[in-house]
């Protein structure tokens, strides 16, 4: 199996979506206890349809998607936040027709044959700008953590609190909008538009059925984020199953094999 | 000498005015209960206090004390209930605008225990904020408050679904607090309750608000009719003629 690592797509796979895993379980805490886990869903149907346009275009889609999602991004967190629409809604409206686009604009630039690849994910599909740019993203992220880590459990726990006391929420949702997008936006290649949600959402779901204290709950989620995307990446290479598939599997096991742990210790 | 003065203050939403031409001020050491009914502003007026939302007209004047200074705790259905988090790390986010740097001082920390010792919950310490009791929550996110300020406290509607004991404990730690020279602001529907504990009621109606101690507003009209009972004492004939227009 070490023979793989020779080639080196898988390498700069295993690189990018290792830190992808991780970027997005960081994240994905804050998103699934803030009830946005669906906007990385949303997020990542614009995404597609913006990578379509480009790669149409005969820009380099990642470039135009980038900015894209970030727009999105925002134009969620602010219906969301406003509660005259529901934001649930808006998310799957904002994300069908965004894959309506895309999927036109593939058939009628006859990138039918791409079109598989960017819905479920390809690993060789990951260029040597997308690992530079996963490992410049998951450094960022991780630093952001770091440094405002109790101003982000503020925020995240009682948004009007930490406004009240004087913190900047607003500053602080836009910080996690952007790098959720740009997350989004790298990840989705090897995972696949109609996959890469997993990844927010599943670890910390997980690690909330058995731990009960914010920052064990950010630590386990990173480790299950890792573990799963590095054993899928293994199945997937020893049974010749899709990688991205194989990965949200290995996620559905662990958060089972946790749920089944946390109703044994809780009896 | 007062320390947050509200002048002619109005609030509203979407275009529509909540609260219109709102006038009085809270003096150090007051126990205040905003009441009224529902939708009549109460948590309005409570948002503006806190720099939450910005009034439409008038303005609130705060002397020796930053916005940013107030103790708050929540209404009940703000707080997700079943989020992952020790009673510790929610107490310590109270301390979120003391220090600077990424994680919290030794000083938050004794700030958090000492602040979990007055509302008697420092065994809970460790302890799962999702797995207590509601009455115990409500104490923790006191505590919270507490971190966040030496002055003034706003609590909203502090002791809505709690059992009648956990109610009595969360009163008299409130006026605990206020013993112990803080200001504190209590959104309250429980009226009965707030006459007992409060020194000075805000009585917010569309019609005409009232603003006074609480021996004026028994003998008050608007006070009489929203505790059901006509004050019988002698004095009321003319106290209620003469005091209720003081806003």
């Amino acid at each position: 199996m070490f023979e793989l690592f020779s080639f080196g797509f898988i390498t700069r796979a295993i690189i990018v979506g290792g830190l992808v895993s991780l970027c997005a379980a960081l994240l994905g805490v804050i998103l699934v206890l803030k009830k946005y886990s669906m906007i990385g869903d949303g997020l990542s149907h614009v995404g597609f349809g913006a990578i379509a346009i480009g790669a149409a275009a005969g820009i380099t889609p990642i470039y135009f998607a980038i900015p894209m999602v970030i727009v999105a991004a925002f134009i969620l967190l602010k219906i969301t936040s406003n509660s005259k629409i529901s934001g649930d809604s808006a998310i799957a409206i904002i994300s069908s027709s965004a894959l309506a686009v895309g999927i036109t604009v593939c058939s009628l630039t006859g990138m039918n044959n791409d079109l598989n690849s960017y819905l479920f994910g390809s690993i060789l599909a990951t260029s040597h700008s997308d690992a530079l740019f996963a490992v410049i993203l998951s450094a960022i992220i991780i630093l952001c953590f770091f440094l405002l880590y109790k101003k982000i459990f503020a925020v995240t726990f009682d948004e009007s609190f930490a406004r009240a006391t004087g913190t900047k929420t607003g500053l602080y949702n836009m910080i996690i909008a952007i790098l959720t997008a740009l997350t989004i936006v790298i990840g989705m290649r090897i995972m696949g538009t109609l996959l890469i949600s997993a990844l927010i959402i599943f670890p910390s779901l997980t690690s909330m059925r058995l731990f009960k204290n914010f920052r064990n709950v950010i630590i386990s989620s990173t480790l299950v984020s890792l573990f799963c995307f590095f054993a899928g990446m293994a199945v997937s290479f020893c049974f010749d199953t899709p990688t991205g598939a194989t990965v949200v599997l290995m996620n559905l096991c662990v958060f089972i094999i946790f749920q089944i742990i946390s109703k044994v210790v809780r009896r | 000498m007062s320390i947050i003065e509200v002048d002619k203050l109005s609030m509203g939403y979407d275009g529509r005015a909540v609260l219109e031409n709102l006038s009085f001020q809270i003096k150090s050491g007051d126990y205040l209960c905003i009441v009224g009914e529902n939708g009549s502003g109460k948590t309005t007026l409570m948002k503006g206090i806190l720099g939450l939302n910005v009034p439409t007209d008038g303005k609130i004047t705060y002397n020796g004390i930053e916005k940013k200074d107030i103790g708050y705790l929540p209404q009940k259905n703000v707080i997700q209930r079943d989020f992952p988090a020790s009673v510790m790390e929610v107490v310590l986010s109270g301390c979120i605008s003391r220090t600077l740097g990424p994680f919290h001082s030794k000083k938050d920390k004794d700030r958090a225990i000492s602040n979990l010792k007055k509302v008697r919950m420092d065994d809970y310490r460790k302890k799962s904020f999702s797995e207590l009791s509601g009455g115990q929550q409500q104490r923790v996110l006191l505590a919270r408050a507490l971190c966040a300020t030496e002055k003034v406290i706003v609590l909203d509607e502090p002791v809505t679904g709690l059992d009648p004991i956990a109610t009595a404990d969360m009163y008299s730690l409130i006026k605990e607090i206020n013993n112990n020279g803080i200001t504190v602001i209590m959104v309250t529907h429980d009226i009965n309750s707030a006459i007992h504990q409060a020194s000075h009621i805000l009585h917010i109606s569309s019609n005409s608000s009232f603003f006074g101690s609480v021996h004026k507003y028994i003998h008050s009209d608007i006070g009489s009719d929203f505790l059901l009972t006509k004050c019988p004492c002698d004095d009321c004939a003319h106290l209620q003629k003469g005091e209720t227009q003081s806003v």
